[in-house]
């Protein structure tokens, strides 16, 4: 028996030695990290994807970037100023802005990437935020001035997106900018196998100072539980996390810290009002006044969100109690369903994607549980991402569950689906006069208190004609090494800080 | 002609029929590399530009014009480019065989290993206490799926002994042997504790076939001693089925293993596949598919070649 024992107490050991031995020693100057989905190309103005972005905004550089106030601060840029008519924009560019093969930073390399951008040719999707440029100038090499064919203040704000990124006149020419990621960022890409992994090396001559490790290892890592086993034996300092379900689980491991931030990208429940009978306004709205959505934020999300509106940026944000219908009335929305003509309610299928959100098969079956107390019948067809896109992009559903992208300007994160010239019209099929018009203010209004204003009465009115149903906004999760400093976590999701961050 | 070089006409043929199959089926599927690539943001695409991105990922010319053009380069041995990795299609499915590969044959062979065996030994105690133990084993290792397993032991080796084995990328086998088996064992386990169930089974049930037959009786009655009863005279004739259950089972395991790879985050041909049909790369999933398909036809042709040589009376191609 004691034989047995230490026997079997001996194959414990050596399969601890056997797997213990790869716990690699912590290169204090190296960064290791890990993401659970990989970027999907190299080309800056080209991939919108999150993941994308969370790399490429490392080795790039927009003119400017948004802080963790979402306010904007310098990138190549050092200033910048709107013209009273707010349709000339001028830039001052760093002087010591340098691109990752030496070469300087110039207004010619800033007119050549927005002219890539502009040009049709490209495919880049975000061409669509940048119209209103009609030429660019470059006067010398530190200045460059956008002239504007109609005022356009959202316009800098827009211009902090990494998909504005300027890239080398010279790559473009060479046609090599998808391929060779030739950055002014702080970290130059050493290695990238798509999907696996990539090696970012610090580069020295970064105007931005020097950065605070030597590089950052990254995994894909595509479970996040992994992630969190990976964190827990220290094979990972810092790590992206999506699903609110693991993220939670960080603060009960006491060597690692959780950091969370409200994030803008908003969930909603899209209706569809092209389509009987959301086509009535009062279904709608009794869609709205039955929808608890406190409950399906802490049902389907744990809890970890805030109920918002149409603008979920912290300037933007309005009072939610005072938006139509936030707190659950069951009885005005069978009332409203009665006038309307549906007193026995109605059958619609709603969409949703499979882990895009994670949450997002959880989030359709509360909603399809509150609405079946009004009568209404909901079929939940769950699809993967790909599929989904392509539904939801033709307009193809009767509600989608969704989880939209948000941005720092309410202009451009609404222009495409509430203006009458928007390109998502076909997705939201709602418009109307009062809408477009607070947009159109909204576009060319310089003063932000007269803006905010325009924009609230946008939040207000959007909220009551219910297109869509606003739920919540959720957190952007990183998980990290309590050795880990200097990291700041921002709204947009941005990862930039890294430049900063030092592992002591 | 004979058996193999009759086998090896169709192969081309099947392959043929394969190539075309998934050629249609992953462009029937909604969504294409354009809106895989930009999501909802593909919205704001102008035809012009939605023109200028399918030029891109090669899919702007008709399905027809569109195989013909892939047909004409496979037959010269070139599958494409895979535009998510920039490279041509069989650098990235070779990069990640070897991985695919080994974990398949170290999952094969503890599965055999301990399978053989446990099912030998269950059958030789047949209805007694030892063998009802490992028919609970082996149903509870069939029915218990591999992403719960693999789950479980990286909980526990983190969480208990603060240790995990590399995760991410691959270590080399020729570079860091020892290396590379610590980073294959765990999964391999994973992997392979299911298949150990079924091996367990399969022998079980067929050597207790055996051991009923005459010859054991007669060979048992001559006195021959029972392990070689056993070992020498049984088990020979118990192993067509388990072979023929290792066969298909690492034709399967060769196709990659998405849920152990997704966990354990090793990079083989599975998660490859996933990727490559997640991302709609078009010229990637038809390599994968063609790949794996050829290496179950080779698997099963050895197979078939494998039970001629374990049982004389078994002539192939029924001549």
């Amino acid at each position: 028996m004691t034989l047995k024992l230490t026997r079997k107490l001996m194959a414990c050991i050596a399969l601890a030695a056997v797997i213990g031995g790869t716990a690699v020693q912590a290169n204090a100057a190296t960064l290791k990290m890990a993401w659970s989905q990989d970027a999907t190309g190299l080309d800056p103005h080209k991939q919108t994807a999150f993941s994308s972005i969370r790399l490429l905004e490392l080795i790039y550089e927009p003119l400017v970037r948004l802080d963790p106030d979402l306010k904007v601060t310098p990138g190549i840029a050092t200033s910048w100023t709107f013209s009273p008519d707010a349709k000339t924009l001028t830039f001052k560019l760093d002087p010591k802005a340098k691109f990752h093969n030496g070469a300087a930073v110039t207004s010619a390399d800033v007119k050549a990437s927005y002219t890539r951008i502009l040009d049709q040719a490209t495919g880049a999707a975000a061409r669509a935020n940048y119209l209103s440029i009609a030429t660019i100038d470059t006067p010398d090499d530190q200045t460059v001035v956008f002239n504007l064919s109609q005022p356009d203040v959202p316009l800098l704000s827009a211009m902090s997106s990494l998909n504005a990124a300027i890239v080398p006149a010279s790559e473009i020419a060479a046609g090599k900018v998808g391929t060779s990621a030739i950055g002014s960022g702080p970290f130059k890409l050493k290695t990238w196998e798509p999907n696996v992994k990539e090696e970012l090396v610090a580069n020295p001559d970064w105007a931005g100072g020097k950065t605070g490790v030597d590089g950052i290892n990254i995994s894909v890592l595509p479970d996040e539980s992994a992630i969190l086993a990976a964190l827990r034996a220290k094979q990972v300092d810092f790590a992206l996390l999506n699903d609110p379900l693991v993220a939670t689980l960080v603060p009960n491991v006491p060597t690692l810290k959780l950091n969370r931030v409200p994030v803008l990208a908003y969930h909603a429940l899209q209706l569809n009002p092209s389509r009987k009978p959301m086509t009535e306004l009062a279904v709608r709205q009794a869609i709205s006044c039955a929808i608890d959505r406190k409950d399906v934020l802490d049902t389907a999300l744990l809890g970890e969100g805030k109920l918002t509106g149409p603008l979920t940026m912290p300037d933007f944000r309005s009072n939610t109690d005072d938006l139509f219908c936030y707190k659950r009335d069951l009885a005005k929305a069978k009332k409203l369903m009665a006038d309307a003509g549906y007193k026995d309610g109605f059958s619609a299928t709603v969409i949703a994607a499979t882990g895009e959100p994670p949450t997002a098969a959880s989030e359709a079956q509360v909603i399809q549980s509150q609405l079946k107390e009004i009568g209404i019948k909901l079929e939940i067809k769950l699809m993967e991402t790909s599929v989904y896109v392509d539904t939801w992009l033709k307009g193809d559903f009767d509600m989608a569950v969704a989880l939209n992208g948000g941005r720092a300007d309410p202009y451009p994160m609404y222009n495409r689906y509430f203006t009458k010239a928007g390109n998502l019209q076909k997705v939201s099929n709602y418009i109307d006069d009062t809408l477009d018009t607070l947009m159109q203010q909204g576009r060319v209004e310089t003063d932000p208190k007269k803006r905010k204003e325009i924009f609230s009465a946008f939040d207000k009115h959007l909220t009551e004609v219910s297109p869509w149903i606003w739920l919540y906004t959720g957190y952007s999760y990183t998980a990290q090494q309590q050795n880990v400093q200097g990291f700041v976590p921002s709204p947009d999701g941005s990862l930039f800080s890294l430049a900063r961050v030092s592992v002591k | 002609m004979n058996y193999l070089t009759r086998r090896l006409v169709t192969f081309p043929l099947i392959m043929l029929g394969v190539s075309v199959l998934v050629f249609v089926a992953i462009r029937m599927v909604p969504g294409d590399a354009i809106t895989a690539m930009l999501g909802t943001e593909a919205g704001l695409l102008t035809p012009d530009q939605r023109k200028a991105l399918a030029g891109y990922f090669g899919i702007d010319r008709s399905w027809t014009a569109q195989y013909w053009h892939w047909l004409l380069g496979a037959l010269q041995g070139d599958l494409g480019l895979s535009v998510t990795n920039g490279k041509p299609v069989l650098d990235v499915i070779l990069s990640r065989f070897p991985l695919t590969i080994e974990l398949a044959l170290l999952a094969v062979v503890i599965a055999l290993c301990i399978g053989l065996p446990l099912g030998v030994f269950a059958a030789t105690r047949n209805q007694k206490p030892s063998d009802l133990a490992v028919r609970i084993f082996a149903m509870l290792g069939q029915s218990t799926p591999s992403f719960v397993i693999g789950l479980l032991i990286l909980y526990i080796l983190s969480s208990v002994f603060g240790i995990l084995p590399t995760m991410g990328s691959a270590v080399s086998l020729f570079e860091d042997p020892i290396g590379n088996l610590k980073q294959l064992i765990l999964p391999a386990l994973t992997l392979g504790f299911s298949f150990t169930a079924s091996v367990t089974r399969i022998s079980r049930s067929a050597m207790l076939d055996v051991l009923n037959d005459d010859y054991v009786r007669t060979a048992r009655s001559k006195g021959v001693p029972a392990l070689q009863v056993i070992w020498r005279h049984a088990l020979p004739n118990a192993l067509i089925p388990v072979v023929t259950l290792s066969g298909v089972e690492f034709g399967y395991l060769l196709g990659g293993a998405v849920l152990v790879e997704k966990i354990y985050a090793l990079p083989g041909l599975g998660r490859l596949a996933l990727d490559a049909i997640l991302q709609r790369d078009y010229a990637l999933v038809q390599g994968c598919v063609l790949f794996v398909a050829l290496n179950f036809m080779i698997v099963n042709l050895l197979v078939d070649l494998a039970y001629a040589a374990l049982d004389p009376r078994i002539r192939l191609g029924g001549r």
